[in-house]
């Protein structure tokens, strides 16, 4: 803990706090976006770098490495979507790693990069006091980010669906199920609607969920004063798990969410 | 932790991700990946063929050594019987080569020996003759009587 003034609320609401520009629905969390990025850069560029030179030949150690990752996102997939489809193993790599990688942010002691941030802002002039600078670094625990992947797969499912099985394949799945009556229609129509939206708000929140938790867990844990170290240690061995497992999780649902829109039933 | 306008920016940050990753970065790695699988294959399958091939040449030597084994083998004992025929044969010859010198020994052993006689009848004969004579001269003619010396000398 950093700041002897803070209450303890007021502590956890400054970590809790995004870095916002500008107002209402039209205001950017920089942070967030800065950190996805970057990130989300630092992926492309490392796994770029391997296949750029990638042959045949005796693998480096990093190349096995990524092509450890590759080979096992591309089981998943092959294990799950059945048929031939170029967007979907590079969506779930992504997905994967980059979800993997924002999680990570999580295990950065959770004072490190708001307090640098605090004291570099002010310094710039940013803000009137420090404690007026926010500054969030795990972009999974922003609802902005878990949504935005969500709802674009959302989009990849309802065009999976059209694709595969047509509009009047993909209309009729709407209505005619479960009960294949057309009185019911209404009754199946409402039905199908709440599984399919179910799909990207299960996947947002469930991501959000799990890290936004963690992380107040780590700010908790930063307030009980000497005795965080080996809590802050055995909580963040812990959360190495939720990490790999929440991005696995997204991944996974991701390629079967899609190989059920690109089947029949 | 409203929903604002980042959630269009991050739609748009992981859209051109994935795109580039679909471009840029899988393809590449999974065409390594599947390249070196079908060679590491190729590989195996190489060895286990040599491996088979080198079973069957060793069989084939086993085979070869045994047949060559087999026909020194051969080779020995029809020169063994070989040997043993010309052995037999100039045995023989040796035999049939004495025979004959013996034979021609005793041939000419006879003929000299018919020879000697003839020589000694006739000497005989002329010894008879001449003793007969000296005798003879005395009481009786050469002539006369040479009839009985003769008969006398062929009765020799």
């Amino acid at each position: 803990m950093i700041s002897g003034e803070q209450t303890p609320t007021q502590y956890i609401q400054h970590h809790l706090k995004n870095w916002t520009v500008g107002e209402g629905f039209w205001a950017v969390n920089v942070d967030t976006i800065l950190w996805s990025v970057l990130l989300g850069t630092l992926f492309l560029w490392s796994f770029r770098k391997v296949a750029k030179k990638s042959s045949a030949g005796v693998p480096g150690k990093w190349q096995c490495f990524v092509e450890m990752i590759v080979e096992f996102v591309d089981n998943s997939v092959k294990e799950s979507f059945h048929g031939k489809d170029k967007l979907i193993a590079p969506l779930a790599l992504t997905i994967f790693v980059w979800i993997f990688l924002m999680n990570l942010m999580d295990l950065v002691p959770v004072d490190w990069l708001p307090t640098a941030a605090m004291y570099i802002g002010y310094w710039l002039g940013f803000a009137e006091s420090p404690h007026d600078i926010y500054f969030k670094v795990v972009p999974t625990t922003d609802l902005n980010t878990t949504f935005a992947l969500s709802l674009s797969v959302f989009a990849l499912i309802i065009i999976y669906s059209i694709k595969y099985k047509g509009i009047k394949g993909f209309t009729k799945e709407m209505t005619m199920n479960p009960f294949n009556h057309w009185t019911l229609i209404p009754v199946n129509f409402v039905l199908e609607s709440i599984t399919l939206l179910a799909k990207p708000a299960s996947l947002a929140l469930r991501l959000f969920g799990n890290l936004y938790a963690g992380e107040l867990i780590f700010i908790l844990i930063a307030m009980i004063g000497l005795f965080q170290l080996p809590a802050h240690f055995a909580w963040a061995v812990f959360h190495i798990l939720v990490i790999t497992l929440q991005a696995f999780i997204f991944m996974m649902l991701t390629i079967v969410y899609l190989s059920m829109a690109s089947s029949e039933h | 932790m409203d929903i604002n306008a980042t959630l269009i920016g991050q739609t748009i940050a992981f859209i051109v991700f994935v795109w580039f990753c679909m471009k840029f970065v899988w393809p590449p790695i999974i065409n390594a990946i599947e390249e070196r699988q079908k060679k590491i294959a190729d590989g195996l399958n190489a060895g286990e063929r040599a491996q088979k091939d080198l079973e069957k040449a060793q069989e084939e030597i086993a085979e070869q050594l045994k047949e060559a084994k087999q026909q020194a083998a051969e080779i020995v004992e029809q020169a063994k019987k070989r040997g043993a025929k010309i052995v037999e044969e100039e045995t023989q010859r040796g035999h049939e080569e004495r025979e004959k010198i013996v034979a021609s020994g005793h041939e000419e052993v006879t003929a000299e020996r018919n020879r000697a006689r003839e020589e000694l009848r006739k000497q005989v004969a002329v010894l008879a003759v001449t003793g007969a004579q000296k005798i003879i001269e005395r009481e009786i003619d050469k002539d006369a009587h040479s009839d009985i010396v003769e008969k006398l000398v062929a009765e020799l």
